[in-house]
């Protein structure tokens, strides 16, 4: 029996930043196989101009934003996330994400982000911090 | 006849493809390579066709549809839409087989029909099967073919498919569940009569043991971290088997459907304590009940293929797999069956695909077959061509009818080169890269149920997507639809 996979999911989620204020039966309830999602190296994880994704958060492995024009590719790494601007506005993304390693996230799919962030209100609150945090650099 | 005796078909050997399994996956894998001309062998633990057909589901009532009589003919293509679980066959008398031997008592078929309708379908399609012979083991040869040890022998090939179902018992990492029984190991309904029943698990066989029990145990008590889904649930076909427990849940008919992150199960002499944490609704949770039931589902029995770099996912229950159903690309250890769940899609609006179900996995392993056969074969499969005049029909007619779109929506597609040479494609895999097919088509539904033709447009090495709009009775035919798709091409 995988005893050991389940603990894994809930570590890993309690070991983010973004989680760190729930407890385990929250983390239980958001450690849903439906929503765990694994990448190899180079496969696209969100793709420019697709509708219908969902928001990311990486919890190993390593990826790349890719967008057009833009030499350096913004790396993200275990705890960051992606897909929030598409998901949150219902718009196409206007970038790819590429796994750069083999790379293992958890999908919160658009519909079920807003009721997500409703139940979590300590999640949204990080979120908000990082998505400012994101805006002051890009105004810096 | 084999030395010794045996009449068994595929002795040990070279073969080009080892087809591993005898359920519906590996019947239907064997079927679709024969079709392309692909020699192989197929080996089965068991002694007859049917998998986990064979066993479960325990209270002998399966949840997708087979309708006897439907808008379509048997054996066409639009019949297979309503159809749910016969495997594909193109000759006349193979096609449709489960809802021919179903007594109509309901819409769908027994355990013993379904598993009927299997070896109807290994005997008419002739799908051979070595029975009795035990896959035990895996290794890569030096000339990079794999090398398949079972209980008769060795067999070297250059692909493998592992049709082996997810059936091994999985229990979730419960402090105390290893001594609870497991979905399996369910008693006879007589031995809960009267009796207080915590079954561990809200999905299909949580519920498929609380309807079974119910009128017989006192009271049926179910427990796991997330909600149960009720939009969900009233559009699929497995409200067969949550309607009843759930309505009894609802009304406060003494089922109850926990939101519970269960910390341990303890043995109390003759009963059990299960305590756990509310989720959606915060709180300690402390149960003495009589019996405990871990309806916590199953994992692929992938044995030491890990070891030759197959990946999980779903708490490493299910294999990672590529979008053609590949553990890795050029890997050749490919799967069919249930297990293709582990190459999820886009999984647009969160809709996931029919994988884990017969009318899903049936048309993966179609595609599957004739990307092996063209990966690792080197044999070019031949592909229809739509007549360029016909090529805006055509795409609408595949998006009102296709089983294949219907089924596995934002999952397959309908993809068209300019010259009109056609084929079913993953949708993942031809947005990457759309080998010489310039447009796809795909079914897409999204969250509020609506569904919706889409099409991509491969354009410079990206693709552009088009979102047609909805129709009241999904038919996506006729001239508005037809200039709105030219204008997209």
């Amino acid at each position: 029996m995988a005893m050991t996979e389940r603990d894994e999911l809930v570590r890993s989620l309690s070991g983010l930043a973004l989680f760190a204020d729930l407890g385990d039966p929250d983390l239980e309830a958001i450690a849903d196989p439906e929503w765990e999602r694994s990448f190899a190296a180079g496969e696209r994880v969100l793709r420019r101009g697709l509708s219908g994704g969902g928001l990311f958060v990486i919890l190993d492995g390593e990826a790349a934003v890719e967008i057009p024009d833009e030499r350096e590719p913004r790396r993200l790494r275990r705890g960051d996330f992606f897909g929030e601007v598409s998901t949150l506005l219902v718009c196409k993304p206007t970038a790819d994400v590429v796994a750069r390693t083999e790379l293992h996230c958890l999908e919160i799919p658009g519909p079920q982000l807003e009721g997500f962030l409703l139940q979590y209100p300590h999640v949204t609150f990080r979120m908000l911090q990082t998505v400012t945090r994101r805006l002051r650099d890009l105004l810096e | 006849m084999a030395p010794g005796g045996d009449e068994r078909p595929f002795p040990p050997g070279d073969y080009p493809v080892v087809v591993v399994g005898s359920g519906p996956g590996g019947l239907q894998a064997s079927y679709c390579l024969s079709r392309l001309g692909v020699e192989h062998a197929v080996v089965s633990a068991d002694e007859a066709p049917g998998g986990m057909f064979r066993l479960y589901p325990i209270f002998e009532r399966l949840l997708s549809w087979s309708k006897p009589d439907a808008p379509a003919e048997k054996g066409t293509r639009a019949y297979e839409w309503f159809d749910h679980n016969s495997l594909l066959a193109e000759e006349p008398g193979c096609s449709a087989l489960v809802p021919q031997l179903m007594d109509r008592s309901f819409m769908v078929p027994s355990r013993d029909e379904m598993e009927r309708g299997m070896a109807a379908f290994a005997a008419r399609a002739g799908v051979s099967v070595r029975y009795g012979c035990r896959w035990e083991g895996t290794a890569r040869a030096d000339d990079g073919r794999l090398v398949l040890t079972t209980s008769d022998g060795e067999y070297r090939c250059r692909a493998a498919v592992f049709a082996l179902g997810v059936t091994t018992p999985w229990k979730s990492p419960i402090p105390g569940i290893e001594e609870v029984p497991h979905y399996v190991e369910t008693r006879s309904p007589p031995d809960y009569r009267g009796r207080r029943v915590f079954v561990v698990g809200k999905r299909n066989s949580g519920f498929e043991i609380a309807d079974g029990l119910l009128p017989w145990a006192r009271q049926v008590i179910l427990g796991s971290p997330r909600p149960v889904q009720t939009s969900v649930i009233a559009l699929a076909t497995v409200r067969v088997r949550y309607l009843q427990p759930y309505e009894d849940h609802a009304l406060g008919g003494g089922t109850f459907a926990l939101d519970l992150a269960v910390e341990r199960i303890e043995r109390t002499g003759e009963g059990w304590r299960v305590v756990g944490q509310g989720t959606t609704r915060s709180g300690a949770v402390d149960l003495a009940v009589d019996d405990v039931i871990a309806a916590t589902g199953f994992s692929t029995p992938l044995g030491d293929l890990p070891a030759l770099g197959v990946r999980t996912v779903a708490q490493g229950r299910i294999p990672a797999l590529t979008p053609f159903w590949e553990s890795a690309p050029g890997s050749g250890i490919y799967f069919a069956g249930n297990a293709t769940q582990g190459a999820p899609g886009l999984r647009k609006h969160g809709v996931g695909a029919a994988s884990a179900a017969v009318h899903g996995f049936r048309y993966n392993a179609r595609v599957m077959a004739g990307h092996l056969a063209a990966t690792h074969l080197g044999m070019q499969t031949r592909r229809e061509r739509v007549p360029s005049d016909r090529l805006v029909p055509f795409l609408l007619e595949e998006a009102t009818s296709a089983p294949e779109l219907w089924t596995q929506k934002s999952y397959l597609a309908r993809a068209v080169s300019a010259d009109g040479e056609t084929g079913i494609v993953p949708l993942a895999a031809w947005l990457d890269d759309p080998g010489g097919l310039s447009t796809a088509v795909a079914v897409e539904m999204d969250a509020g149920g609506t569904v919706y033709p889409a099409v991509y447009v491969a354009s410079g090495g990206d693709f552009r997507e088009h979102l047609l709009p909805p129709q009241h009775l999904n038919d996506f035919r006729g001239p508005e639809y037809e200039r709105e798709l030219r204008a997209a091409l």
